[in-house]
């Protein structure tokens, strides 16, 4: 949308109205979105006294919420748990969702697509749906309260492999062919060829993945008791229960999980840019 | 280096059979283009000939042996497509070097012999870049170098300048030819363009419908075609034909066309065809109408209208004429190459007078 051409309908002053008014309206947007972080942040930085008072800049700004909620509570622990647990989930599902992708979208086989519409068909059905068979079999393979209970029935999402399937059926079938000329097997194929091109939707992917399972809550409520291996979300609920009346140390515990997603997005964004720019491809 | 020999060569997809049983002979050295129109089973072919797609009848046979079962990498072949192919997120250099790299060539080899193609093909320059930095032209030199640098005994090619502007198309078909000539590498060139094929080709197979129509030299097929089919392919612009009968020798089609063609046994339905180019105006003979004029600088098109029938003409000189005009047609009865009308099979030439 060049401001410089002239415009055939509108004059200049009516294009700079239509933008303002667009822009305000992103404004409030931006603003509604923004303000109940922004006031979470604010609270953790305020003492208890002050904490239902309606300026947003503390008074006296303090760190003493913070510490609080790090000493008081594990809260440390339960976030190397999340992070654990997510960062597992995301680099194993990527490996298995490209290579199912991958497999459904090239290699042929009988049944390829009944399977391909039977993972496909799991779109349609919840977590809190499955969740008591789903805890039958995981208590019957003996992994409550184990890291293993929390990470492998987080790995198969259809999602992600319905989407790389899609990826992959559009690339050009040349590539892989060129490839096959060039003396690569499935195996140096999927790996130095289809992996590479994958990375702008795989850092996509890794994102939703790791947010989902940061902020993952019912299935760590049902397989874990032991408060060792609590995630974050978890750590947080308790630590509302306990602490009903401390906004301040609500709002203080609430930043610190909030941060790792942030400064993570942050990173993968830029990476995301990136790949698309690389990777060429037309 | 190869040679090729396709042996009844059959390819089926469940019952729809898409080649039917096609035989050719490629000579080690030999740049041969495989033409048709689309959809006739030219890459469909070529890509059996790679081992890209499964032969369902007959052999294909490289320097001696039969490589049905052989796979791509194993078979010293390396193919060029339409659309390049190459590797998006290597570089130029990457890319040429894949394959020696999954060879495992040592590190100094592998650059030397990318270096080598890369002088080759003027690619010096580019060996850092990506191939989305680079313009149509240079990333099928790119495909082109990729594909010599394993120093294959057969290239493929699918159409490979298709993508390219005119001017690109016709200097890269050079710099194609001038390849060969210098490597002598075994060649199968897949194209619809009949000009690329008589231009780079030392052989040529005509292909319609999944069947060789016809295999030989450029000039052979263009002064011999086999058939009616073979001969409107070949040539640009291509032939034209007027339907008639032979009776007692003699050709006859409306609009007054008589050519005595006295070697003819043959009688019935008959075409004659002539190249735009052995059309002239001359004093007496068919009267014809003209219906477009295109002045091109050094020649003139002509399309006219003589018996219901529509003929193209090319002559060497500027000609005022305009839509409408009338001019009397001449041409040498040698010429006419004559057609059954029945099995569109050649019958021969008219006789020189
Ligand atoms: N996977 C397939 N399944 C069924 N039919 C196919 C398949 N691939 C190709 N065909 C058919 O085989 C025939 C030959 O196709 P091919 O691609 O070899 O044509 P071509 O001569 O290369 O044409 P073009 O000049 O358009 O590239 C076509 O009729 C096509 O529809
Ligand atoms: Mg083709």
């Amino acid at each position: 949308m060049s401001s410089k051409r002239p415009q055939p309908y509108f004059s200049r002053s009516q294009v700079t109205l239509v933008r303002g008014l667009w822009m305000m309206v992103t404004a409030i947007l931006a603003f509604m979105t923004l303000f109940p972080l922004l006031w979470m942040v604010s609270i953790a930085f305020k003492p208890a006294a002050e904490s239902f008072s309606s300026n947003l800049i503390p008074q006296s700004p303090t760190f003493d919420n913070f510490i609080y909620v790090l000493t008081a509570v594990p809260f440390i622990r339960y976030m190397a748990n999340s992070f654990l647990v997510s960062a597992t989930v995301t680099i194993v599902a990527l490996f298995f969702h490209t290579m199912a992708g991958y497999a459904l979208a090239r290699l042929r086989f009988p049944g390829r697509e009944v399977l391909f519409l039977s993972i496909f068909s799991t779109f349609l059905v919840s977590l809190p749906v499955i969740i008591v068979p789903l805890f039958v079999i995981v208590k019957a393979m003996g992994m409550l309260n184990s890291y293993a209970g929390l990470i492998i029935p987080a790995i198969f999402n259809a999602f992600g492999i319905f989407l790389l399937r899609q990826y992959y059926l559009s690339l050009p079938k040349e590539i892989e062919e060129a490839a096959r000329i060039d003396g690569a097997g499935y195996w140096r194929i999927y790996w130095s060829v289809i992996l590479p091109l994958s990375r702008p939707i795989m850092s996509a992917l890794a994102i939703l993945f790791f947010l989902a399972n940061w902020n993952s809550f019912l299935w760590p409520l049902t397989i874990t008791s032991d408060p060792n291996l609590w995630v974050v979300q978890l750590g947080i609920a308790n630590f509302k229960s306990q602490y009903s009346a401390s906004w301040n140390y609500m709002m203080a515990a609430s930043t610190i999980v909030a941060i790792p997603t942030l400064i993570l997005f942050v990173i993968f964004q830029r990476q995301i840019m990136d790949s698309l720019k690389t990777s060429g491809l037309k | 280096m190869a040679s090729v020999e396709i042996r009844n060569v059959v390819k089926r997809y469940g019952a729809l059979e898409v080649v039917h049983g096609v035989s050719a002979e490629i000579a080690d050295g030999e740049f041969v283009a495989l033409v048709g129109p689309s959809g006739c089973g030219k890459s469909t072919l070529l890509r059996m000939i790679a081992g890209l797609e499964e032969i369902s009848d007959g052999a294909v046979v490289i320097g001696g042996d039969i490589v049905n079962e052989v796979a791509p990498k194993d078979r010293n072949i390396s193919m060029v497509f339409q659309n390049y192919a190459l590797y998006p997120h290597m570089t130029v250099a990457e890319n040429m070097a894949f394959a020696l790299r999954l060879a495992r060539l040592p590190k100094d080899e592998q650059k030397k012999k990318v270096g080598e193609a890369a002088t080759m093909l003027g690619l010096e320059g580019l060996l850092d870049r990506y191939p989305g930095q680079l313009s149509g032209g240079q990333r099928q030199r790119v495909a082109m170098g990729r594909a010599i640098v394993r120093r294959p005994e057969v290239f493929l090619f699918d159409e490979p300048l298709s993508n390219l502007d005119a001017k690109l198309r016709v200097q890269m078909r050079a710099e194609i030819k001038g390849l060969h000539q210098r490597l002598r590498t075994t060649s199968i060139y897949v194209t619809h363009d009949q000009i690329e094929a008589m231009t780079m080709a030392d052989r040529i197979v005509v292909m319609r419908d999944g069947n060789v129509e016809q295999i030989g030299t450029p000039l052979e097929l263009f002064d011999n075609p086999r058939n009616l089919f073979v001969a409107s392919f070949i040539g640009s612009p291509s032939m034209n034909f007027i339907k008639g009968e032979v009776v007692n020798g003699t050709f006859r089609a409306p609009g007054g066309v008589i050519i005595p063609a006295v070697n003819l046994a043959h009688g019935g339905p008959a075409v004659a065809g002539i190249r735009p180019n052995k059309l002239q105006i001359g004093a007496t003979g068919p009267s014809a109408e003209v219906l477009i004029v295109e002045p091109t600088g050094d020649e003139t098109h002509l399309l006219v209208e003589l018996g219901g029938t529509q003929l193209a003409m090319l002559l060497r000189d500027r000609i005022s004429l305009a839509p409408g005009d009338r001019i009397d047609l001449a041409f040498a009865s040698a010429d006419v190459h004559f057609f059954d009308g029945q099995s569109t099979l050649r019958l021969g030439r008219g006789d020189a007078l």
